[in-house]
């Protein structure tokens, strides 16, 4: 395996662990937070609103715009690190 | 000034200035026709994506089906966004990086093989349609409601404006013109909610407003509960499908529109990897300004209609009531004879639509022959819910006049990118690739433009004579592309083993269980049946989820007993892995 090779290999695994982590995250804040644990969550408030319904019709929103400019800042320091940037 | 004197003169502004921009960006060659030369700032073409993707169902819609829905309605909130994450950390670099003009042309290559490019095409072809007539649809209604012009002259209006900037500008007249139409979109969207969110909660941003405190010192969300429980509604923040289905429907919406190929051919237009991934971010922020505004917008809309109809004398009802009668979205029968409206749980109507007679009633309400015999008196059409909400609060004429000229910019912005691509599905991935592989530049922009040209002419038909199942099956357009395309797509990514028999026969396996389902269930054929006879409970929405496993599991599996794919695309899928040297879109 040729240096180059290496090198995009060590790049591919650092992307998948970035992907693993975020789309947890993406998954938690929706599909748990807002669906599957919604009626538990629904205990708690959040000013007026009740805090499952929160995370599924605002919450989970405002999270994933924040994944996506996160992934973005990652992303760009890691392209750098491994001299991919241009 | 009048409602319809500022509804033209706001239409007839932002149409102006649509005119202007197609103009002044003419694409002269197939690349800026395609992907607008591939030098299309992030920001600019994230408004261009965030328009493209807020279609005339997001604007007119959906705050309506919220409303009438509530918690229930979060499914299209998360979906339709959710999606825009996958999108941006599945898809949208390595697509840009592999610099092809189409999600075909993706598939094609990855695959090896023309048939799996022909699949791809028809794929887009059936997503595209659906979605498309949906959209001269409204533009149609948008015409009829606000300036009074025939349902079909609108559509025809409609046809002639997208005909116009789509054949001039192609994707780079196109991206322009839909940076205009989001600006227009998303100012009609927010300044009726800033009014009413200041109106009812004394707090002007309506995301925070929601969750305030109206007069008398309860929050707004706990007396929309009690009113709801009051009236025999299921409670506004509970809802009433399964978790399940929830899930379900959620997961399809998200897996759908991250593989709508209108939304993905966006990022081949700008100019680096790195601005694939932010541009996804600027777009998805710019659509949660839309979708956080909506569910608060369906609250106070839901609200306000409830006082101002609930257990109210119908002769002392306000103007706007009248008018919506007028249109058919509205209908009223006073089933106990004392003169108010009844507005409680159950089906106003024993048909889904009201059919009106000449006649008009004791307190002079129209006539309407097929009202059911529960006790619930009032029919509510919930595409009003934003059409109307201005009128509903008392919000000044150009404010109600500014809210047409916003559902013409979601619907034409919309409508536009979807011709786009079905005109490139034809004149690239089929004459092109298939047919005619030395065509010229020029001949090939030839055929785009007649593919165009015919495109509308064929969206138009459908807006006009819309066939009863499009209104059905717009939603499960997601569906379909969640069933067909997204597996294909990130397992040639994250696959490296992935080859042409498994992806095509996950495929096709995906679409055709798709349309099986939505057949049988939507459309009553094979047999036909009931809520009670889904598979695992879930509805032809959610469907999409498990036509998705379904695809990736075949895929997987035909792809394990079968031949790895030759060297040179294996090399492919590294260097699309890596950002660097994505060079411009290309053709070759």
């Amino acid at each position: 395996m040729s240096d180059k090779q290496k090198h995009a290999t060590a790049y591919w695994k650092e992307n998948i662990k970035y992907l693993t982590i975020l789309l947890l995250i993406w998954f938690v804040v929706s599909f748990g937070c807002g669906i599957l644990f919604r009626e538990e969550l629904d205990q708690f408030r959040l000013g007026g609103f009740k805090l499952g319904f929160w995370f599924a019709q605002q919450g989970s929103i405002y999270v994933f715009v924040i994944l996506i400019f996160v992934y973005v800042r990652l992303m760009n320091k890691l392209d750098k690190k491994y001299g991919f940037d241009e | 000034m009048s409602v319809q004197t500022w509804t033209w003169l706001l239409v007839g502004l932002t149409f102006a200035l649509y005119f202007g921009i197609a103009i002044w960006a003419r694409a002269g060659s197939t690349k800026e026709f395609y992907v607008a030369g591939g030098g299309v700032s992030p920001l600019a073409n994230g408004m261009a994506t965030a328009a493209d993707w807020m279609s005339a169902a997001s604007f007119i819609s959906m705050a309506g089906i919220i409303s009438f829905s509530g918690y229930d309605g979060s499914v299209y909130l998360m979906g339709w966004t959710g999606g825009y994450v996958l999108l941006a950390l599945l898809l949208a670099p390595y697509l840009r990086k592999f610099g092809k003009f189409t999600v075909p042309d993706f598939i094609g290559d990855r695959y090896y093989s023309n048939t799996a490019r022909t699949v791809a095409v028809i794929c887009a072809l059936i997503v595209s349609f659906t979605y498309v007539a949906g959209q001269m649809r409204g533009v149609g209604i948008v015409f009829s409601q606000f300036l009074q012009v025939d349902i079909n002259l609108g559509v025809i209006i409609g046809m002639a404006v997208v005909l116009t900037f789509a054949l001039l500008g192609g994707m780079k007249g196109i991206t322009y013109t839909q940076v205009a139409q989001y600006c227009v979109l998303i100012f009609a969207f927010m300044v009726p909610a800033f009014f009413i969110s200041m109106q009812m909660t004394g707090n002007i941003i309506p995301q925070i407003g929601m969750g305030g405190k109206v007069e008398g010192g309860a929050f707004l969300l706990d007396k929309l509960d009690t009113l709801h429980t009051e009236l025999g509604f299921s409670e506004y923040t509970s809802g009433k499908k399964s978790t399940w289905d929830v899930f379900a429907i959620t997961l399809a919406l998200m897996t759908g529109t991250a593989g709508l190929p209108h939304v993905i051919v966006r990022f081949f237009t700008v100019p680096k990897v790195k601005d694939a991934r932010k541009s996804a971010g600027y777009a998805l922020f710019l659509i949660a300004i839309l979708y956080t505004t909506a569910p608060a917008v369906a609250v106070f809309s839901r609200t306000n209609l409830i006082e101002t109809v609930s257990n109210q004398e119908y002769k002392n009802i306000p103007e706007w009531f009248k008018n919506w009668e007028n249109t058919g979205l509205i209908a009223w029968s006073d089933k106990n004879g004392d003169g108010k409206i009844q507005y409680v749980a159950g089906d106003a109507l024993s048909s889904k639509k009201p059919v009106y007679t000449d006649a008009r009633g004791a307190s002079g309400e129209r006539m309407v022959s097929n009202f059911s015999d529960a006790s619930n008196e009032l029919y509510v059409d919930r595409d009003i819910m934003v059409l109307a909400n201005p009128e509903i609060a008392n919000l000044p004429n150009w404010v109600i006049a500014l809210v047409a000229a916003g559902g013409l910019a979601a619907a034409l912005s919309t409508a536009a990118g979807l011709l786009l691509v079905i005109s490139t599905s034809v004149s690239h991935d089929l004459v092109k690739k298939q047919l005619k592989p030395d065509i010229s530049d020029k001949d090939e922009l030839k055929v785009a433009r007649i593919a165009i040209f015919i495109a509308i002419l064929i969206a138009g038909y459908f807006g006009i004579n819309p066939p009863g199942f499009v209104a059905a099956v717009v939603a499960l357009a997601f569906g379909l592309a969640a069933a067909s395309f997204f597996p294909a797509i990130i397992l040639g990514i994250f696959d490296k083993r992935m080859n042409s028999q498994g992806a095509i026969s996950g495929m096709v396996v995906g679409i055709v269980l798709m349309l099986f389902y939505m057949m049988k269930f939507k459309l009553d054929m094979f047999g036909g049946g009931t809520s009670a006879d889904w598979w695992f409970g879930t509805s032809p929405e959610g469907f999409g989820t498990i036509a998705m496993c379904v695809n990736v599991v075949i895929s997987l599996v035909v792809s394990r007993v079968t031949a790895a794919p030759p060297q040179d695309v294996q090399d492919m899928v590294e260097s699309i892995r890596i950002p660097s040297g994505a060079g411009e879109a290309h053709d070759h």
